[in-house]
């Protein structure tokens, strides 16, 4: 068995007031795959994705990532294994430097000093952002700040990355360049997004979600041409995917 | 709500001014805070009558924004932020303290003007030194010392957080107040029950992103403390900054200089 595999075996949960956020969800995520999750507002993205990371445990059903299942026990190795790149870089940046910010990670797990200053400069030059190195990250840009929000969770060499939203926000040279970014990574990706052209160009495979529940799962190109479903789940086709409208003389 | 939009600027100010690089940079965090905390209690523990016997202790944060190349127009400015509040604390002394114990000329200065007068050079003294502290160390290297010097983790992450996320915070606060300077016509709508509103708000904002922030830092196998990666060394240039000031202050606190020196002086002349 490799690290870097996800799975999910009919999990439901509901939130402490007893609204349930998931139902039933089973799905497999296999090494090096990039796998989209898309859904509305709500379907309950978010609250999967806390799942892997044990912040959140299952009312019932099972999570594993690698070998292991989730529990209060593996949770050390769990954060490890899965990288989680935040939907609001200000979330994750709260170091005075990038360079702190970067090595927080290395060094909470007890790296000696000279590895964690390799890991820092390499998960930056990853990114691209090494010049940022000594600034405070709220001088910073949103592209910039995504992209060093990155390189925090790169600096753990995780074997899965998890990315709510990783577009958001950005403005579109920005989105490019994050999109071209992530394809360089080899690791198993797991992006929850309302970016569906994004999804498109990254993930062979879509998972779409809908009231806490799976309602499709298979290869991203089937699941966008799929009308029916898309509708019924409240998304549209990508742009890239769309017939030229009446109007169009293209 | 421009006075937000300052504080936020001046406060990036303070952190560049503290990216620099002079002899007073370079000392050791930990050597700063210990001479500005033997600074401060001198300072503090004078009697509410004395006003000559500090002013000595001005010598220190001249010398320290001198050599740290931070401008006065810039300390001087901060200074004048600060002082309502030192004024409030002072300001019934001269009222409820009537005696006269000074003649100055045809002139009686009662006991509450002087001990108003050592109020003010005292809130001078310690604020301009603490802005001297943050200014040639950065707030982080001040949390980090702090840390070293023994106290709590938790109160040092406490602090390290405060200032990283007062920009957030206040960058929410911002756009929230001009959400409702837009929308609010002749002084309606920005009474104090919206402020009072706004603030709330901000407050479970502030909540969420702090779960959130937590959440983060869990996943970086965060355990509670917050771990530097080169722990600064002391040299012998730290410490004998250190030592040299404390034993200046402690002998300014205990001789009454501004005296010595008018004997000294009256003494030549005779």
């Amino acid at each position: 068995m490799s690290h870097h595999t996800i799975e999910m075996r009919d999990v439901d949960f509901s939130y402490p007031d007893g609204t349930p956020a998931l139902e039933g969800v089973s799905f497999t995520i296999t090494h090096g795959e990039s796998v989209a999750i898309v859904g509305a507002n709500g379907a309950g993205k978010s609250t999967l994705l806390m799942h892997l990371n044990g912040f959140l445990m299952p009312t019932s059903g099972a999570v594993r990532v690698g070998d292991a299942p989730v529990t209060k026990e593996t949770l050390r190795d769990v954060r490890k294994t899965v990288g989680m790149v935040f939907q609001d870089p200000d979330d994750q940046l709260f170091m005075p430097t990038v360079h702190e910010d970067v090595a927080f990670g290395p060094m909470n797990l007890g790296l000696p000093v000279e590895e964690i200053e390799t890991r820092v400069d390499d998960a930056l030059e990853r990114v691209n952002a090494s010049r940022l190195k000594n600034r405070p990250p709220y001088r910073l840009s949103g592209g910039e700040k995504r992209a060093v929000a990155i390189a925090t969770v790169l600096a753990m060499w995780p074997s899965i990355l998890v990315m709510d939203e990783p577009t958001s926000n950005l403005d579109p040279r920005a989105r490019r360049d994050l999109i071209e970014l992530l394809r360089t990574f080899e690791h198993s990706k797991l992006i929850a997004t309302h970016d569906l052209d994004m999804a498109l160009d990254l993930c062979d495979r879509t998972i779409v979600m809908k009231d806490g529940a799976i309602t499709a799962d298979g290869p991203t190109a089937e699941i966008f041409s799929d009308d029916a479903l898309l509708d019924a789940s409240r998304l549209e086709r990508p742009l890239s995917m769309r017939d030229p409208g009446p109007g169009d003389t293209a | 709500m421009p006075s937000i939009e300052q504080g936020l600027y001046q406060l990036g100010r303070l952190d560049e001014l503290a990216g620099q690089d002079t002899s007073v940079h370079r000392l050791d965090p930990r050597a700063k805070v210990v001479t500005t905390l033997v600074f401060l209690i001198c300072v503090v523990s004078f009697g509410k009558y004395e006003i000559l016997s500090m002013l000595p202790f001005a010598i220190f944060p001249i010398v320290m924004a001198g050599q740290g190349n931070l401008p006065l127009d810039f300390l001087a400015r901060r200074l004048l932020i600060v002082a309502p509040f030192a004024v409030v604390v002072g300001m019934f002394n001269p009222l409820l303290d009537r005696a006269v114990v000074v003649q100055l000329g045809g002139l009686g200065v009662s006991g509450g003007w002087i001990s108003f007068t050592s109020i003010m050079i005292r809130f001078g003294l310690t604020t301009v030194a603490a802005l001297v502290l943050v200014g040639t160390t950065s707030f982080y290297s001040v949390c980090m010392a702090i840390e070293r010097l023994g106290a709590p983790d938790v109160f040092a992450t406490q602090l390290l957080f405060l200032y990283r996320y007062i920009f957030v915070l206040g960058e929410d606060a911002m756009r929230m107040a001009r959400a409702r300077a837009l929308r609010s016509f002749d002084g309606r709508g920005m009474g104090l029950r919206v402020y009072g509103h706004i603030l709330g708000h901000l407050l479970l904002r502030t909540y969420d992103r702090a779960q959130r922030v937590y959440l983060a830092m869990l996943c970086r196998g965060f355990d509670g403390q917050v771990r530097v990666i080169k722990a600064p060394h002391m040299t012998g240039r730290d410490v004998a900054f250190m030592v040299g000031w404390s034993v200046a202050f402690l002998f300014f606190r205990f001789n009454n200089v501004p005296l010595l020196l008018g004997r000294v002086a009256t003494r030549v002349i005779a």
